[in-house]
């Protein structure tokens, strides 16, 4: 367990991480393409129409992925900031900096799918359903997350009160979501209900399944290539920034 | 030790309770801005009773919400710029202890000093006389954890130069739960339903944020000020 540990933080390292992660960028890219163009193409013009939406149902290979993703971004995001404060690393702090807009984007994109989606079922481009709701709120502390960060001169100070805020946020989600199911059934009785109980056909999950997984593994691509971008403005007068971009050292 | 603990809780309430007497004045700032909002929304939604009568007891909770939101960011922010921060960080009594303290005096001037005077602004909105205990019980209730989520925002944006609307970004979400319990104690009165579930909520609710509040608000405080 020890050697496992004293394993795991050599990544925490820059220079390690940085290696490491351009490494594992190329493979990420490659997996989301494999996942995500044969079942965008398969679900997007091939799996059979839903018996009583039709052909706008369609967009659920876009809206879920990305709803799955804005709520495990969170999760990740308090993760690093626990990490962040827990153990002072620079890279915990970075994460946590470049996960908040990540989230954020796909927040927004739920919010938008979710939109369009809704005028054709709904009849209305916004419709205050507990699940928007709660996912509208999440967009507002993601928002708050980064305000912060941003807010402060000092950029580590201004990570580490981001890791904070994000840490209370995620006390806070599993209480906002259920007050706003319970604020919903209190003010509607009954809320419309895209799955229900009822579950999805197999020709249809498996193309789901599938963009989830592609929406993740562009999330960790996307996500290594911020964190070493951020690594190199943050480390930009080490000795290890200049060789690993084969510049010579500006006293030398 | 035990006693010393205690006698520092009680100067840390006492010095804000009486720098809240001695500003009383400026007490009635907050409490005119509920009348404004009221007043405001009166106007802008017309003067039809039945539409103003039944948003009566969310727009009351809203103003009073507003209104305490409006102080959060006065929370450490005097204090520290006349360097009183600095004492609070390195005395030898525990930051959260001091911070309840804090946040009590705070909930007692501010949430109590709203709900107090939230009968005013229900008369003003026509809210239906059986609604007003409710309501004010609500705000009782709900202002504590508001003012909890407040002190951990305000130690947040306490090193900026200004909280502003950035305070607002992360203090109003957190707001969200208390928001629909409070007024859904009110709502559940309106209905002629018992009021008991929503009002145990809140106050469930309140007694969580406002245990980990201090604990939170002194990491906060400590980050910032290093």
């Amino acid at each position: 367990m020890q050697k496992f540990w004293i394993w795991l933080t050599r990544f925490a390292s820059p220079p390690v991480f940085y290696r490491v992660a351009g490494l594992w960028r190329p493979w990420l890219g490659l997996a989301t393409l494999l996942f995500g163009v044969p079942a965008l193409i398969y679900g997007l013009f091939f799996a059979p129409a839903d018996y009583l939406q039709g052909e706008s149902y369609r967009i659920i290979y876009l809206h879920v992925p990305a709803a799955w993703v804005s709520m495990l971004a969170y999760v990740a995001m308090a993760t690093a900031g626990a990490a962040a404060l827990i153990w002072h690393t620079k890279l915990s702090e970075l994460a946590v900096v470049s996960i908040a807009p990540l989230g954020a984007g796909f927040t927004a994109l739920t919010l938008l799918t979710g939109m369009l989606w809704g005028r054709p079922t709904w009849g209305a481009y916004w419709v205050w359903d507990a699940r928007l709701t709660s996912e509208l709120v999440l967009l507002f502390l993601y928002l708050g997350v980064i305000g912060l960060a941003s807010a402060y001169g000092d950029a580590r100070r201004g990570a580490r009160a981001a890791a904070l805020l994000s840490l209370v946020g995620l006390v806070n989600l599993p209480i906002i979501h259920y007050s706003v199911h319970w604020w919903n059934t209190l003010h509607q009785g009954s809320t419309v209900r895209i799955f229900g109980e009822s579950s999805i056909d197999g020709s249809m999950l498996w193309a789901l399944l599938a963009s989830a997984m592609a929406a993740k593994f562009y999330f960790a691509w996307s996500l290594l290539g911020r964190l070493r971008l951020q690594l190199l403005a943050a480390e930009s007068e080490k000795a290890w920034v200049a060789k690993a971009l084969n510049l010579e050292p500006a006293d030398a | 030790m035990e006693l010393s603990l205690s006698l520092a809780f009680r100067a840390a309430l006492q010095r804000e309770l009486k720098l809240a007497w001695r500003r009383r004045g400026d007490l009635l700032h907050p409490f005119a801005f509920t009348l404004l909002v009221a007043t405001l929304f009166a106007i802008g939604v017309g003067a039809e009773i039945t539409l103003l009568q039944r948003a009566s007891g969310a727009v009351a909770f809203l103003c009073v919400l507003l209104a305490l939101f409006l102080s959060v960011d006065g929370l450490f922010r005097p204090d520290r710029d006349d360097g009183q921060l600095d004492h609070l960080l390195i005395s030898p009594v525990p930051l959260p202890l001091l911070l309840s303290a804090r946040l009590l005096a705070y909930w007692l001037v501010h949430g109590i000093g709203l709900t107090l005077a939230s009968p005013l602004l229900a008369m003003l909105l026509r809210l239906p006389a059986d609604q007003l205990p409710v309501l004010m019980l609500a705000l009782t209730t709900a202002t504590i954890g508001m003012s909890a989520i407040g002190l951990i925002g305000a130690a947040l944006t306490v090193p900026l130069k200004r909280g502003g609307i950035l305070l607002a970004l992360i203090v109003l979400p957190l707001y969200v739960p208390l928001l629909i319990f409070g007024c859904g104690t009110v709502a559940a009165q309106a209905n002629g339903e018992p009021i008991a579930a929503a009002l145990y909520l809140t106050a469930a609710l309140s007694a969580f944020l406002a245990t980990l509040a201090p604990f939170v608000a002194a990491i906060a405080l400590r980050l910032g000020m290093d």
